[in-house]
């Protein structure tokens, strides 16, 4: 009987042969684990969990503390939807644990829904998503996916977590204060937000947070830039790393002006100045015994430099996120990359030059209404020029309906929807309609619920195996997905349909007193009921993320056959500080997956060609590279 | 997130052990060092904040018609010879980086000195204009001409403070840094250096749009 074959990379090998290889590249990966992990003395535990320098636990921190403070503005949000479903109604279970100066009775007194209002927006903008998106995938996934052994400046890095937390904290603690917490919108528009309560504290946080983002995004920059392996070219950034480099310029370049805007609030608010006081104010029936002179649109202008970047901001990793899973999950390049990367830069550019269509009806003129509306008009092609390279990147893949890539699929038409329903609003003249009705919140959160958040769950399920060395449960991912995309639709769809018939957003009764309300009233009922069943939806996930720790099926160290580095060149997780037992190098592109004539469907990035001479040592990553090093050898 | 997932992985790993690249020397294809990068993404950042402030000083004064003339209120002599020392710290503070290169440790801490003492000579001065306008009951609440001089120069004085508790903490560890790690120790010098001209340059806007318009 003939001895049997076994083909390992371009090699025949004689079974016998291949099970030695097998054994040796056994032992290699244990032996470079083994050495990564006896790299020195033992750390203590607030060393390793509290005040840890490597990036793969602060972006676990971050990732923590975002979740819990998404949870947090959600479960705000569940609380003003019950009292726009049911207004006046006590607050069913938790109404009578809000306190009498929020709730007396549990029925939430129109100043509280004015602080839960405020905050949920502060919390999810800048305490959950971005926190989420940048600090925690953006730390964990991008020197891995570049090859480097930390961030530039791991220090920093831990402090921008330690600005972080505080910053948050200052605004969650200003419920307990007298006056309670912020109450004039997450925007803050003077004079309001100066002669308000509680916006003291919420200034101070954003101070906190705006320090906080600005080191994050001066490391981000300087790790991309300097820190990417050997052969990792530009154009072979994986497109999650091109989102998060552009994400750090918007933070890095639009945050200042808003710390100048917060700056110059508390000096009116503690310092008596008048920069957003005009004169002749007059409160409750009292001229304000200010200076005056001030602008109230001064801070307008420069809230908005940040926050349409910041838009931006919420976005890009999100799609970054998507790019990665859908690449994987189709098994074939991203059509059009390079489009991509041109449109992620582009709009990094544009969207320093749209502010003002968050201004229409300020009366700052028509000539500069005309400017910020073609501006705006321009800024909708390069996201239309992703999502397009998106879609098509689908064609003819054989596509592995992995719970990520549910998330993913349904991240393009839900962001579709919301990117489409923005149109009309940047167009002055419909604006004036749709202004600071139920249609903006209903686009903007079809941009980021859906939108962002289900991007988050993907990245969530996709890089879970990478941090835990366990795949969370398929089955239970899929009911929470289903769910999740059935109900989040049923909150808000029916936004646009209320906003249209002019029902304005900041209303405590939801609409109840209001005239252009009462046809579509029965809209509020409807969704509130999603909203809560939404909540119930993230049940299975929250249960499976827990569970999966300890439980999840346990898999190697590139359970989705990708071909970026983070999974390909590293050893089995947990990893250790330094990432990787060899210094990788590049050879190709980020998604070279079915490549004609290659024996696997995924060609990894640090593979190198079967001709090409071996790299000093092969990277930590499985049989196939040991075959090719055992050959040249 | 789960501690025994990771207790082993994290557990052993000794953070003097990682090496992140080009923290001295320069890599070849940006031809800089991730510190200088750093501070000069650090220093656009600074750019937009007082940029968004000077926008904002536009903005507040070309709406007042009250606007007073700073030469009519502000003291241009002392802030005169303000910019002098200013301008004067920017030359010992590259003096100090030169002799360093050079490897003349005791040259290069008598010009950080210098540079530190220059930073003092104008915070005193500062103190004093602050002091007179102080005496004349003239606060950031009198009006927004000086709510935004005290913002901008307030601003400007605590990155002042900033520069100067660098330097004083590269005067303290010189010898010791400059003896055992000589190019990080340079470098560092270097980097505070560019940050300390950002801050001249600050002020040299400043003096001209408050105090001589």
């Amino acid at each position: 009987m003939p001895k049997r074959q076994l083909r390992v990379g371009t090699q025949w090998l004689y079974v016998d042969e291949a099970e030695k290889l097998l054994r040796e590249a056994m032992r290699i990966q244990a032996e470079e684990q083994k050495k990564l992990e006896e790299g020195g003395h033992v750390q203590p535990w607030y060393r390793r969990w509290l005040f840890s320098i490597d990036h793969k636990v602060i972006g676990i921190q971050y990732a923590i503390t975002a979740l819990l403070f998404l949870l947090t503005g959600f479960t705000m949000m569940i609380l003003m939807r019950w009292q726009l479903a049911h207004p006046g109604t006590p607050i069913p279970l938790v109404g009578n644990l809000l306190g009498s100066a929020n709730a007396p009775g549990g029925i939430m007194l129109p100043e509280f829904y004015n602080m839960l209002g405020a905050m949920h927006g502060t919390v999810m903008v800048f305490l959950a998503i971005v926190p989420l998106a940048v600090g925690a995938f953006g730390n964990y996934v991008v020197p891995l996916q570049i090859g480097a052994p930390d961030m530039a400046f791991p220090k920093l890095n831990m402090m921008s977590y330690w600005l972080y937390l505080p910053g948050g904290l200052f605004m969650m603690l200003s419920f307990f204060l007298p006056g309670g917490a912020a109450n004039n919108g997450w925007t803050s528009y003077p004079p309001l937000s100066v002669i308000g309560t509680g916006q003291t504290w919420w200034l101070i946080g954003m101070i906190f947070l705006i320090t906080s983002s600005l080191l994050g995004s001066v490391n981000f920059i300087v790790t991309i830039v300097q820190l990417r392996a050997k052969g990792l070219t530009y154009m072979r950034l994986p497109f999650f790393v091109w989102a998060q480099l552009v994400t750090a310029f918007l933070l890095l370049l639009a945050f200042p002006p808003l710390e100048a805007a917060a700056f110059m609030q508390l000096l009116d608010r503690v310092a008596g100045t008048s920069f957003f006081l005009p004169t002749g104010l007059v409160v409750s029936g009292a001229p304000l015994e200010v200076a005056g002179g001030g602008n109230p649109l001064l801070w307008q202008h420069l809230f908005w430099f940040l926050a349409h970047p910041e838009v931006y901001v919420l976005i890009l990793p999100g799609m970054g996120i998507i790019a990665e899973v859908i690449a994987n999950n189709t098994r074939k390049p991203l059509w059009g990359y390079r489009s991509m990367v041109g449109a992620a830069v582009f709009l990094g550019f544009m969207s320093f030059v749209v502010w003002a269509h968050h201004m229409f009806l300020t009366g700052m003129g028509t000539a500069i209404s005309a400017f910020f509306q073609t501006t705006t008009m321009i800024i909708s092609i390069p996201s239309v020029i992703i999502l397009t390279a998106l879609i098509l990147s689908l064609w003819g893949g054989a596509i592995r309906f992995t719970t990520p890539m549910l998330f993913a699929l349904a991240f393009l038409p839900m962001f579709g929807i919301g990117g489409l329903t923005g149109l009309p609003l940047g167009l002055a003249a419909a604006d004036i309609h749709l202004h600071d009705t139920y249609y903006v919140i209903g686009h903007f959160h079809y941009v980021v619920a859906p939108g962002t958040i289900f991007a988050m769950f993907a990245g969530i399920y996709y890089w879970f195996p990478k941090v835990t060395g366990r795949k969370m449960s398929d089955r239970l991912g899929k009911i929470h997905f289903w769910l999740s995309l059935i109900f989040i639709n049923g909150v808000f769809f029916p936004m646009f349909i209320q906003g249209l018939a002019g029902v304005s957003r900041r209303l405590y009764d939801g609409g109840a007193q209001y005239a252009h309300a009462q046809p579509v009233l029965h809209l509020n009922k409807f969704m509130s009921y999603s909203a809560f069943l939404l909540m119930a939806a993230q049940l299975p996930f929250i249960w499976n993320f827990f569970k999966s720790i300890k439980w999840g099926e346990k898999v190697g160290s590139n359970p989705w056959q990708a071909t970026t580095l983070e999974w390909g060149a590293t050893t089995s997780p947990p990893l250790g500080h330094g990432n990787f037992a060899t210094v990788p190098v590049v050879y190709r592109g980020p998604y070279e997956y079915s490549f004609p004539g290659h024996e696997f469907d995924y060609y990894p990035q640090h593979v190198p060609e079967p001709e090409a001479p071996p790299p000093a040592a092969p990277g930590g990553g499985g049989i196939q590279q040991a075959a090719v090093a055992q050959r040249e050898n | 997130m789960d501690a025994h997932a990771h207790a082993d992985g994290h557990a052993a790993a000794a953070h003097h052990d990682i090496e992140i690249p080009y923290t001295v020397h320069s890599r070849p294809d940006t031809g800089l060092y991730n510190g200088k990068l750093g501070i000069w993404l650090f220093l656009a950042s600074e750019v937009m904040l007082f940029g968004a402030l000077f926008s904002s000083l536009v903005l507040l004064r070309t709406s007042d018609p009250n606007w007073p003339h700073g030469y009519s209120i502000l003291n241009i002599p002392l802030a005169t010879v303000n910019t002098f020392v200013l301008i004067s710290s920017s030359v010992t503070v590259v003096l100090a980086w030169a002799y360093l290169r050079l490897g003349d440790l005791k040259k290069g801490k008598l010009f950080l000195l210098l540079t530190l003492l220059c930073g003092f000579g104008f915070l005193i001065i500062k103190a004093i204009e602050y002091g007179t306008k102080f005496s004349h009951h003239q606060y950031p609440s009198t009006n927004n001409f000086f709510a935004t001089y005290y913002l901008l120069t307030g601003l400007h004085g605590l990155h002042v403070v900033g520069g100067m508790v660098v330097f004083a903490y590269l005067l303290m560890t010189a010898n010791k840094w400059y003896g055992a790690k000589r190019d990080q120790f340079t470098n560092r010098v270097e980097v505070t250096g560019l940050y300390w001209h950002f801050v001249d340059l600050v002020w040299i806007f400043l003096f001209p749009i408050l105090y001589l318009l």
